[in-house]
């Protein structure tokens, strides 16, 4: 099963049932009726766009003309385009440019969201690059955190830095740093310990990662980058305001769109936060990463898939 | 961010003096928020729609008590439906037979599985003295069953060796083995997450549960799910036979409309809460708080009873015509405080106000704990009685002299002011609800006559059972 498929494959659901429902009431007017945008806006929720969010794009369709009168691919065709638009540009992969090495890439994210698998496909996509990749447990936390990154560092070859678990993360990552830095590596990804963001203590914690990192290159983290899961709802969208206010994120990455998750809060996020989204995952696997393409996901909330 | 859904009735019905029944259109144009208020909260489309349409059947007609607005007793309607429908039956395991029972934890990626099953163990250890086996099935992810072992160890309860390369049916095998051989109580399986469109890990689920034959299938849902909780819930309950659902992450500022949905959708009673990362973290749930979350309420049903135990009359009343004032001064925070460490302390307060999360959140900045109390109750103390009263007026010099009165710090003294700012927009959001009639009320006659925010909140005494037909909300 190619990818397009898979990610497809949990697309059909939604989307044909916008087709469905759409056939029977359009025959090739020029406006939208009520019960189409209805029945769009309907759809535009499922896929978590939230209620405000399919409002105004409800709105803008309701006074789009369709001159050759409206069938069903082309009102899929302007309802993706309308969430395109809001999506804005291109996929913005991460690049690895920093002067001097390494580059230093923070993850971070609520619990479970998929960070620790997230920094082994970005290893393997560093190390297709020809990168040097070094990782650092930074999650001394959570059971056998440090055991899941070694396993991934031990299957990819890379090196990795750990500490005791139960310690003091900001240690783990001070030492990474030198590590990296003394033995000239490209790209140091630091994983963290999964946080919800309204607990004050541990976001502080966040905080302190940071400052530390920064310690022996001023530079550092050169990225911040949240792991979203597509499975949660409007929530993500408190994620991405406090852990964008607290622990600086520059960028996002947004996991689990290999099942029926429509990941749609990806849209309003754009339109408030216009953050960069780095890439995609769609399964649990290393060369589960896709780069983030703003089209491919309008076509699919709105059903405008073969 | 989002407005509660008080907030939003309040702007609806203002326009509404008229007292006597509910009109269609009354409660047509309220349902139109509840339904925005309901998406928010991530309860899912189709779930909202017949919720929305049980609802309005029933309110349409209502008499609207001369206590509340029109808006309150549509919240009320709406916020007994939700308790209703969220209600279940008992949320105990249904682990008596004959041993060892046989528990396993099913769901999505990352949703909690093993942490749940760590909580669960320790929790019919502790609680009820069983003796209980954990095993890990999940032959996926990295270091999945060292995870399990680990958190064993932390609580003290056996897991099952690890065998390298073995699969999950057979592990499954072995565990009830030993679980037999060695006279376990309960066999804990976790298992590996899963997509619900991932046919082969759905059959592979379906093979260990075959021949584990689990008293109790349980799917472990994140709080913060979206509109997609309906699909996995839909998936899981035809594959497998699901005794119950664990919502976890409801530490989180999720509003938890997944609740519902699954409710909804597979007619099986929520039986835990995880509250936090901790083996302690997991609560009986609560129908009544989540219904009040998803409303963006608050645990104000809670607070009112509570409160009404507590709370000394007179410093209520004083309060009460304070705060009808709008004003809410170091006086009162002092009183708060008091009252606070009379209500079994801050954790027993935390998220059941409603707009309260700001001041918790600066309280957990603060690091404000039980004994804090005593030292904010000195900062206050060592104020002079205009200070108090006005404390925009305390510049450095004065906050100097406050920290070296109380024997804090300046610091301290300036978290002290943040959080009495915090706490007064608090309050002005709780009189912006329209509560604070009813609160004042409550507050001033103590625990008899709850009036309006009782009846709003279907709290308390002088209220009226809801109309029969509710329980049609029970799937
Ligand atoms: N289907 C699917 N599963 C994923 C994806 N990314 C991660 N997962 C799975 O989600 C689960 C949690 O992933 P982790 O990488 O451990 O998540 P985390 O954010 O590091 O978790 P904590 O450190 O506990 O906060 C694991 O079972 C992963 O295999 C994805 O893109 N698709
Ligand atoms: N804040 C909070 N975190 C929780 C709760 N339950 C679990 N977690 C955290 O969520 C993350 C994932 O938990 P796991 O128990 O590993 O999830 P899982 O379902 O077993 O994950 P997979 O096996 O990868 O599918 C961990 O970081 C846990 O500490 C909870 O109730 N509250
Ligand atoms: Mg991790
Ligand atoms: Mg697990």
């Amino acid at each position: 099963m190619s990818w397009t498929e898979r990610l497809f494959g949990g697309l059909k659901r939604t989307s044909d049932r916008l087709g469905d429902n759409l056939s029977g009431v359009l025959t090739g007017q020029t406006r939208l009726e009520g019960a189409t945008l209805d029945e769009i806006e309907d759809v535009l929720i499922m896929s978590d766009l939230g209620p405000a969010m399919a409002a105004r794009i409800r709105d803008r369709l309701a006074e789009t003309r369709f001159e050759r009168g409206a069938d069903i691919a082309a009102v899929k065709a302007v309802v993706a385009d309308e969430i395109a638009a809001v999506l804005g540009p291109v996929a913005d992969p991460l690049d690895i440019d920093a002067f001097p090495r390494p580059q230093v890439i923070l993850v971070i994210g609520v619990n479970g969201s998929g960070k620790t698998t997230t920094i082994a496909k970005l290893a393997h996509y560093f190390q297709e690059l020809d990168y040097g990749v070094m990782l650092a447990a930074g999650d001394t936390f959570r059971a056998a955190a440090i055991g899941q990154l070694r396993v991934w560092a031990e299957r990819l070859g890379v090196p990795i830095v750990t500490g005791p678990e139960g310690g003091d993360a900001a240690g783990v990552v001070f030492d990474a740093v030198k590590q990296a830095t003394a033995t000239g590596i490209d790209v140091l990804i630091v994983d963290t310990a999964g946080r919800l963001q309204n607990k004050r203590e541990l976001m502080d914690e966040l905080a302190k990662i940071r400052r530390v990192l920064g310690k022996l290159n001023p530079e550092a983290p050169h990225d911040v980058v949240l792991v979203l899961d597509a499975t949660n709802g409007q929530n993500a969208l408190q994620q991405i305001a406090t852990f964008k206010e607290l622990a600086g994120v520059t960028g996002l990455i947004m996991t689990k769109l290999d099942g029926t998750a429509r990941g749609g809060v990806l849209v309003a996020a754009s339109e408030q936060y216009g953050l960069p989204i780095h890439a995609i995952g769609i399964g649990e696997g290393l060369e589960d990463l896709r780069p983030f393409d703003p089209r491919q996901l309008a076509d699919a909330i709105a059903g405008n898939v073969e | 961010m989002f407005d509660s859904l008080s907030d939003r009735l309040g702007t609806v019905f203002d326009r509404l003096r008229g007292r006597g029944a509910l009109t269609e259109a009354d409660v047509r144009g309220a349902m139109r928020e509840v339904r925005i208020a309901l998406l928010e909260a991530d309860v899912a489309l189709p779930v909202v729609r017949s919720f929305v349409e049980q609802v309005t059947e029933l309110a349409v007609g209502q008499d609207v008590l001369r206590s509340v607005t029109p808006g309150q007793m549509v919240v009320k309607i709406v916020h007994d439906g939700l308790v209703e429908m969220l209600g279940s039956q008992s949320s105990e395991l249904d682990i008596d037979v004959t041993p060892p029972a046989v528990v396993m934890m099913v769901g999505l990626q990352g949703s909690g599985k093993t942490t749940t099953t760590a909580k669960i163990a320790k929790r019919l250890k502790d609680k009820q003295g069983k003796r209980v086996l954990m095993a890990s099935l999940d032959v996926n992810r990295p270091a999945a069953q060292e995870q399990l072992a680990t958190l064993g160890a932390q609580i003290d309860v056996a897991t099952l060796p690890i065998v390298a390369g073995q699969m999950p049916v057979d592990i499954a095998k072995r565990a009830l083995q030993s679980a037999k051989l060695q006279a376990f109580d309960v066999v804990l399986l976790d298992t590996a997450g899963r997509l619900h469109v991932d046919q082969q890990l759905m059959d592979e689920m379906q093979a260990v549960a075959r021949i584990a034959t689990p008293t109790e299938m349980l799917l472990v849902v994140d709080s913060l799910a979206g509109q997609d909780a309906v699909q996995v819930a839909q998936n899981f309950s035809e594959q497998v036979a699901l005794t119950g659902v664990v919502l976890t992450r409801m530490d989180g500022d999720a509003r938890g409309g997944a609740a519902l949905s699954m409710r909804a959708v597979t007619g099986k009673p929520i039986k835990f809460a995880g509250v936090g990362e901790k083996l302690d973290a997991l609560e009986i749930f609560d129908p009544s708080r989540v219904a009040g979350r998803i409303l963006g309420m608050g645990d104000v049903v809670s607070l009112v009873e509570r409160a009404a135990e507590t709370i000394n009359q007179e410093d209520a009343e004083a309060m009460a015509a304070k705060m009808a004032k709008g004003q809410f001064d170091l006086n009162d925070l002092r009183m708060q405080l008091k009252q606070m460490a009379q209500m079994g302390g801050l954790g027993a307060l935390a998220g059941m106000i409603p707009g309260m999360k700001k001041a918790q959140a600066a309280m957990a900045q603060g690091g404000v704990d039980d004994k804090m109390l005593v030292h904010m109750d000195a900062m206050i103390g060592s104020m002079t009685p205009k200070e108090r009263a006005a404390p925009q007026i305390i510049n450095a010099k004065r906050k100097i002299r406050i920290a070296k009165g109380s024997g804090t710090t300046v610091q301290s003294v300036n978290r002290l002011l943040k959080m009495h700012k915090d706490m007064a927009t608090a309050m002005k959001k709780i009189r912006k609800m329209g509560g604070l009639k009813g609160l004042a009320g409550m507050l001033g006659k103590g625990g008899g006559g709850m009036g309006g925010l009782g009846g709003l909140l279907g709290g308390g005494g002088g209220m009226p059972q809801l109309p029969g037909g509710m329980d049609k909300f029970k799937k």
